[in-house]
């Protein structure tokens, strides 16, 4: 659904790419997770998927289509990007804040329809945001707002989710529940895409990791064949040992104390 | 927004138009102020009300729905709650093309805001690229900088194109640049309605588009809106409805700054309920001043544009003690 290919990314003005040929294949009923160092380009892939830096070699296509060639509201009916930060200026309510997903299917002068309006109320019922759907934006705690975040996204409808980092700043509670909820997402089909720093959770949720090391692919693969020590220490920068959880049997990454390698 | 909140705007709109009939160096009753409106009554009374009075206050609310809706958009697009067109320099760039425009002698009434326009937009560019230079453009203090350095500069250019002009178009041109109802003319007033209302379409249907640039630029990128060809067609728009008020009265500051602050306060959430309040809020608040103007030290009648700034200037100090 979603496929980079041997995409290179450079920021204006910078010497070097942010990322140097990645290809990677999102598919639909799969969730991918993008995991590796800070600066290693996660979010970079994010900013290509959202058009704001174009490729500088390789393409980005979404079933079949090449992204450049779609305008954003094309885009926007596919594709549910949650961006990393968001802060707004003026609160919304957050009913109206989670319609604003539905933007690319209305015209100029339309207002709401009946679809928008099932499609945001179901929206916000599959995130848990319900309960709050009449307060303001600049009123909810940090795990209510990623929730409605996720709302917004899931009422553009569209096939495909990607999220970068949704659960920075979560409790485990809160983070849980956004884990449990993008893997039901993707287990009724569709292909979901997570930027985390998460990696034991990641490693418990993802049907596939992918390891970003300076721009490239380091690791890609099912979580057994990309949690592996030397790799994770190698990539990281420091000594990690990977031993198993006994209650439920995943791979669990745990830095040890000292200096890094060096 | 609530019904009632639409109710109190339209009630201090009237309220402003029946004190702007009533008061001035003549000062007629509430009763007969309305009775001359329609003709009756003392023809001396008639005469101030019909011919001096009317255009005025019609010139006033269409100036202030132009800078209330342009503050609006320009507020929502920056992410700012300071932004608006006469601290951005944008209305300082308007007055430069409509003096450029004097002093060429193309004074037509459609001819002076598109002159003014031309100004405007150029100014709002280049306060967008010094921005941009000092590397931060959302900073909201980088920003009104460069506005002011752009609105110093403008104000410069003004005193230079005006160097050689007599006498009397130099004070007719500081009346102005201090902003002024007092030349009002139904066919002038007429030009600034059609524009105003041209950019207050064009406004009200980007309002869906505004509020997601509100929300940042990778935000609207995700929910489909194209951020740079947007956000250049709002800069567009909010110049064009500031260059038209600027042709039709002059410089009048602090008007796009408050004007969407009070309409949020009373409740306004969306971009398009903020952008319609504000042009509602615009025009009861520069035909207010503008009584004010009148009345403060009558019969003589100070400029609007300070009676604007005596009010927004305190404002805008609360407001940027709130931010900070």
């Amino acid at each position: 659904m979603i496929l980079f290919d041997d995409v290179v990314l450079r920021y204006p003005r910078a010497p070097e790419p942010a990322v140097r040929g990645v290809t990677l294949d999102v598919s639909r009923g799969t969730l991918t997770a993008i995991v590796g160092p800070n600066g290693s380009g996660k979010s970079t892939l994010v900013r290509a998927l959202l058009g704001r830096l174009v490729p500088e070699r390789g393409r980005i296509v979404l079933d079949g289509v090449p992204l450049e060639t779609l305008a954003r509201r094309d885009v926007a009916r596919r594709v549910a990007i949650v961006p990393q930060r968001e802060e707004p200026v003026f609160p919304l309510l957050v009913r109206d804040f989670i319609a604003l997903g539905r933007f690319a299917f209305g015209g100029v002068w339309s207002s709401e329809t009946a679809d928008d309006r099932v499609a945001v109320e179901r929206a916000a019922e599959r995130a848990g945001a319900a309960p709050y759907l009449a307060r303001r934006t600049d009123e909810l705690s940090g795990g209510e707002w990623q929730r409605v975040r996720i709302a917004r996204a899931l009422s553009q409808s569209g096939d495909a989710l990607v999220l970068d980092e949704p659960t920075a700043f979560l409790d485990i509670g809160h983070e849980m529940g956004v884990f449990e909820l993008l893997d039901t997402l993707a287990r009724e089909g569709r292909a979901v895409l997570l930027v985390s720093h998460q990696l034991n959770l990641v490693a418990r949720f993802a049907t596939r990791i992918v390891l970003l090391h300076r721009g490239a692919l380091a690791a890609i693969g099912a979580p057994e064949d990309v949690m592996r020590g030397d790799q994770l220490e190698r990539v990281y920068e420091w000594p990690i040992v990977i031993s198993r959880d006994p209650a439920v049997g995943a791979p669990v990454l745990v830095p040890l104390r000292g200096r890094a390698p060096r | 927004m609530r019904p009632r909140v639409w109710f109190v705007l339209v009630c201090g709109v009237l309220l402003a138009a029946l004190a702007g009939l009533a008061l001035g160096p003549v000062r007629l009753s509430p009763a007969d102020a309305w009775a001359a409106l329609w003709g009756a009554g003392d023809t001396n009374a008639v005469a101030i009300v019909r011919t001096l009075r009317l255009p005025r206050i019609a010139l006033g609310l269409v100036v202030g729905a132009g800078l209330g809706m342009s503050g609006a958009a320009l507020q929502a697009t920056l992410r700012n709650a300071l932004a608006e067109p006469y601290l951005l320099g944008v209305s300082g760039g308007a007055a430069v093309g409509a003096v450029l425009g004097v002093t060429l002698h193309l004074t037509a009434s459609w001819v002076q805001p598109l002159a003014a326009f031309i100004g405007a937009a150029a100014s709002v560019t280049l306060v967008l690229l010094v921005a941009r230079a000092a590397g931060a453009r959302g900073d909201p203090r980088v920003l009104l900088m460069a506005g002011v350095v752009v609105g110093a500069f403008a104000n410069a250019a003004i005193m230079v194109l005006l160097a050689g002009a007599p006498d009397e178009t130099v004070r007719g041109a500081i009346w102005w640049m201090m902003g002024s109802l007092g030349d009002a003319t139904w066919t002038g007033t007429r030009w600034v309605a059609l524009y105003v209302g041209a950019g207050g379409a064009l406004v009200l249907a980007m309002a869906r588009e505004i509020e997601l640039l509100s929300l940042g630029e990778d935000p609207a990128a995700a929910l489909g809106v194209e951020v740079e060809r947007a956000t250049r067609r709002v800069y567009l728009i909010a110049s064009l409805l500031a260059a038209v008020t600027v042709a039709g009265a002059g410089l009048v500051g602090f008007v796009g700054l408050m004007v969407p602050a009070i309409v949020r306060a009373l409740g306004a959430r969306t971009v398009r309920s903020t952008i319609a309040g504000a042009a509602i809020a615009g025009g009861a608040l520069v035909v207010a001043a503008d009584v004010m103007a009148r009345v403060i030290a009558s019969p003589a009648e100070l400029p609007l544009g300070a009676v604007t700034a005596l009010i927004g200037v305190p404002f805008f100090l609360v407001r940027l003690r709130r931010m900070a």
